[in-house]
């Protein structure tokens, strides 16, 4: 029988501890334990990327984590991009590009772009694109967003963000 | 998702202890890719998850005693394409981990995984294959050591005993002379599964062949080795007759089945188009030029 555990972490910089159930997902527990309903699910098994979230600073599905793995580990998600009241370069530029539509695949979009800015600053429209095949998208056509992802590696804060 | 127990090892013992105590329903997790996505579906019964990636011996990526590569058998993609000795000697092992999936995939999937889940389509085993690689394997038994050319049994199984599991695969040093190149063919350029995919280690000795070796993944029940194709390139100079042999002869060995992602005679074709291109990148590598794993 799977029982109850309680998991240390460190998640958007604040060291966090909780109560979690042992075949909980990192999703599940993100978002039924936590309230951090930012992470989305969309299809639960590792293919659209909505659920995606930085584990020790590496692009990951939550879906694909249990929650008892991540005791110990420092986790971001789209919640810890932004600075207080200051939004991270991509989250600015798919806001002034429309990238979005119905919004669902967007925490996923954003941390997955971060992350990417993050290792290369400086990406071609190709290495964005591979870089973003495990996130779909439903509505936009994806065209903004690449637009969108490629506008903010232009903004000369991106490496400090 | 099924009711299960997660257990974390931090050493090699330790696991082998759990998955014993834990009998048929305990399974490894390695990245999870695979096993969490077979837990929540129910397909198989698990009532334990030994997470293997607090041992060292079996995430770390690095040289071998005696030159070659030792890959823990969790260490996840991202950690082996972006690892330096990997990227200049080993070139055919960023040609799989960085298709393996997307990005966030590679995050967490790992070879040994994509070995023992034994899938035929697995893009991580014709590779492994390819450079001769062996799985160092610990059980209550102790350790042994297996070809990953003979690991794999049928879909989904392989010689793992009862509460073995793969610690590490041990990658043998480039042969001066030699490259190896692996492709493979899906509808789209990333997130799918393997229509088919190939992997061809040559050894040049001067303009001849020395050395070769073909294995076809996805067009048999597990990945194939084609005697045949090495047999027509071996002690020769590489040519385009030599090369199309080569092809000929995967086309021939291949017993493909068809499916939503192909069909048979689709299949067989694919094996002779990808044995001929990763046979010309191969001897590129092999002569020491470079050759970018995507386009
Ligand atoms: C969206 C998506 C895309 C994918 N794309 C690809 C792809 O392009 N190509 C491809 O080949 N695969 C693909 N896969 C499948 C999967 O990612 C790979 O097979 C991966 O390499 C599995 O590794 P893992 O570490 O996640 O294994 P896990 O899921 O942790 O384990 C897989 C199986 O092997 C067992 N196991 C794991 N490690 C060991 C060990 N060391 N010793 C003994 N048993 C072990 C587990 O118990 C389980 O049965 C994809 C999966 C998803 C969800
Ligand atoms: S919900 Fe995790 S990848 Fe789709
Ligand atoms: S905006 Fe609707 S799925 Fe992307």
């Amino acid at each position: 029988m799977s029982s109850r555990i309680i998991v240390s972490a460190e998640i958007n910089g604040e060291p966090t501890e909780f109560l979690a159930d042992e075949r909980d997902s990192l999703l599940e527990a993100l978002r039924d334990r936590l309230g951090l309903m930012g992470t989305k699910e969309g299809c639960n098994n590792g293919n659209c990327g909505a659920c995606a979230v930085l584990l020790d600073g590496r692009l990951v599905n939550a879906c694909l984590v249990m929650a008892a793995e991540v005791d110990g580990a420092q986790l971001t998600t789209v919640e810890g991009l932004a600075r207080e009241d200051r939004l991270v370069p991509v989250q600015e530029t798919f806001l002034e590009r429309g990238a979005l539509q119905c919004g669902i695949c967007t925490p996923g979009f954003l941390v997955a772009a971060h992350a990417l800015l993050q290792e290369h600053p400086r990406p071609t429209e190709e290495q964005v694109r591979y870089w973003l095949a495990g996130n779909l998208c439903r509505c936009t056509g994806y065209d903004k967003i690449i637009t969108a992802v490629l506008d903010a590696a232009d903004r000369t804060d991106v490496a400090s963000g | 998702m099924q009711d299960l127990r997660y257990a974390r090892a931090s050493s090699v013992a330790e696991a082998s202890r759990l998955l014993a105590d834990g009998g048929p329903t305990a399974r490894v997790l390695a990245g999870g890719t695979d096993v969490i996505v077979q837990a929540r579906e129910r397909t198989q019964k698990i009532s334990l998850f030994v997470d293997i990636k607090h041992i060292p011996e079996a995430v770390g990526v690095g040289g071998a005693e005696g030159g070659g590569l030792t890959l823990g058998a969790a260490a996840p993609c991202c950690h082996i394409y972006d690892d330096a000795s990997v990227r200049s000697s080993y070139p055919a092992l960023v040609d799989a981990t960085s298709l393996i999936g997307g990005t966030a995939i590679q995050g967490r999937a790992s070879l040994g995984g994509n070995l023992c889940n034994s899938s035929p389509a697995a893009d991580g085993v014709p590779p492994l294959i390819a450079l001769g690689a062996t799985a160092v394997i610990a059980g209550p038994g102790g350790e042994r050591r297996v070809p990953v050319a003979t690991f794999t049994t049928g879909p989904g199984q392989n010689v793992l005993e009862p509460g073995e599991f793969v610690v590490a695969l041990e990658v043998p040093a480039p042969a001066p002379g030699s490259g190896v190149r692996f492709l493979r063919f899906i509808p789209r350029n990333e997130m799918d599964i393997a229509v088919v995919n190939v992997a061809s280690a040559l050894r040049l000795d001067g303009a001849e062949v020395a050395e070769a070796r073909v294995v076809v993944g996805a067009a048999a029940p597990t990945a194939l080795v084609v005697e045949e194709a090495a047999e027509a390139l071996v002690g020769r100079p590489l040519s385009q007759e030599s090369i199309a042999s080569a092809a000929a002869a995967a086309r021939a060995a291949v017993r493909p089945i068809d499916d939503m992602r192909g069909s048979i005679r689709q299949r067989r074709h694919l094996a002779g188009v990808l044995t001929e291109r990763t046979l010309r990148d191969a001897a590129r590598r092999a002569r020491g030029e470079e050759v970018a794993s995507h386009p």
